[in-house]
C-alpha cells in the first residue's frame, strides 16, 4: 500500500493524473445528475436547460481527452443550435410550463427496470473487457490539422454524404413543418 | 486515467437516455433523450480515439454530431406536424397505424 503510494508519488505525472481524475469525477457526477433530471423533471423548459448542462459536461470530457475541436464543435452545434431548436419546439407546441400535464407514462417502472438491467449488463461487459486499459498518461491535445487531414483525405466520401444528408434533412424539415 | 471510467459514464448516460425514450410521452422530451444517447456514443468514440491515438474516432464523432443536428431538425418538424394535426404532442395519441 505505502510502497505503491511512494511509487505514485515518485511518478512525475501523478499530480496531473490526480487532478484529471478529480475533475473527471466532478464533471461525471454533474452530468449523471443532470441527465437524470432531463428524463424525470416535470417541466419541459427545465429539461432543456438540464440538457445544456449534460452537453457542456460532455464538452469538458472531450477537452479532458484532448479532443479540442470536438469540444468546440459540441458547444457550437449542440448548445448553440440544437438546444435553441428545442426551445423553439417547446414554444411552438405550447408545452405546459408548470407541469400540470403528465409528461411520463404510467409504465415508467418498467423503463427503470429495462435501463437498470441494461446498465448492469453493459457495466459488467465493460469491466470484463476493458478492465485494466489505460488512456496514455502523456496524452497530448489532438491537433485540429490532423482531424481535418483525415476528413478531407481518408473520409472524404463520408463527409460529402454527410453534407448531402444535411441538405436533404433541412429541405425535408421545411417541407414537413410548412403550413399549407 | 482508466479507459473504463469514460466508457462507464457513457453507458450510464445511454441507459438514462433509453429510460427517457421509454417513459416520456412528450415528443420533444423523447427527442432530448435521443440526444443523450447520441452524446454517450460520442464520448465512447473520443475515449477510444484517445486510447489508441488514432484520429478516426474523432472524425466519426463529428459525423455523429452532424447526423444529430439533421435528426433534431427532422424530428422537431415531425413533432410540429403532429401538434398541428392532433393539437397535442402526446405520443400516446398518435396511434393511427395501431392494429
Amino acid at each position: 500500500m505505502i510502497g505503491s503510494l511512494l511509487a505514485a508519488a515518485q511518478n512525475a505525472d501523478a499530480p496531473t493524473l490526480v487532478a484529471q481524475n478529480i475533475s473527471f469525477g466532478i464533471i461525471a457526477a454533474v452530468m449523471i445528475y443532470s441527465a437524470i433530471r432531463v428524463v424525470t423533471t416535470a417541466n419541459v423548459v427545465h429539461a432543456a436547460f438540464f440538457l445544456v448542462v449534460v452537453l457542456a459536461g460532455a464538452s469538458a470530457q472531450f477537452i479532458l481527452l484532448g479532443a479540442e475541436f470536438i469540444a468546440i464543435t459540441q458547444v457550437l452545434v449542440y448548445i448553440g443550435a440544437i438546444v435553441v431548436l428545442f426551445l423553439f419546439g417547446i414554444m411552438l407546441t405550447k408545452a405546459p410550463m408548470s407541469g400540470e400535464e403528465k409528461l411520463s407514462r404510467d409504465n415508467w417502472p418498467l423503463g427503470v427496470l429495462t435501463s437498470v438491467v441494461m446498465l448492469g449488463l453493459l457495466g459488467y461487459s465493460l469491466v470484463d473487457g476493458f478492465g485494466g486499459d489505460r488512456i496514455p498518461a502523456d496524452l497530448a491535445p489532438t491537433d485540429t490539422r490532423v482531424v481535418s487531414d483525415a476528413i478531407f483525405s481518408q473520409y472524404l466520401i463520408p463527409f460529402e454524404v454527410i453534407s448531402v444528408l444535411l441538405l436533404a434533412a433541412l429541405i425535408g424539415a421545411i417541407v414537413i413543418a410548412r403550413r399549407d | 486515467m482508466l479507459l473504463n471510467q469514460f466508457l462507464l459514464l457513457a453507458a450510464a448516460l445511454f441507459c438514462i437516455g433509453v429510460y427517457g425514450v421509454i417513459s416520456r410521452r412528450n415528443g420533444v422530451l423523447v427527442l432530448m433523450s435521443i440526444e443523450l444517447i447520441l452524446n454517450s456514443v460520442n464520448i465512447n468514440l473520443v475515449a477510444f480515439s484517445a486510447m489508441t491515438g488514432a484520429v478516426t474516432g474523432q472524425v466519426f464523432a463529428l459525423f455523429v454530431i452532424a447526423v444529430a443536428a439533421a435528426e433534431v431538425g427532422i424530428g422537431l418538424a415531425i413533432v410540429l406536424a403532429i401538434f398541428r394535426n392532433y393539437r397535442s404532442v402526446d405520443l400516446d395519441d398518435v396511434d393511427l397505424m395501431k392494429g
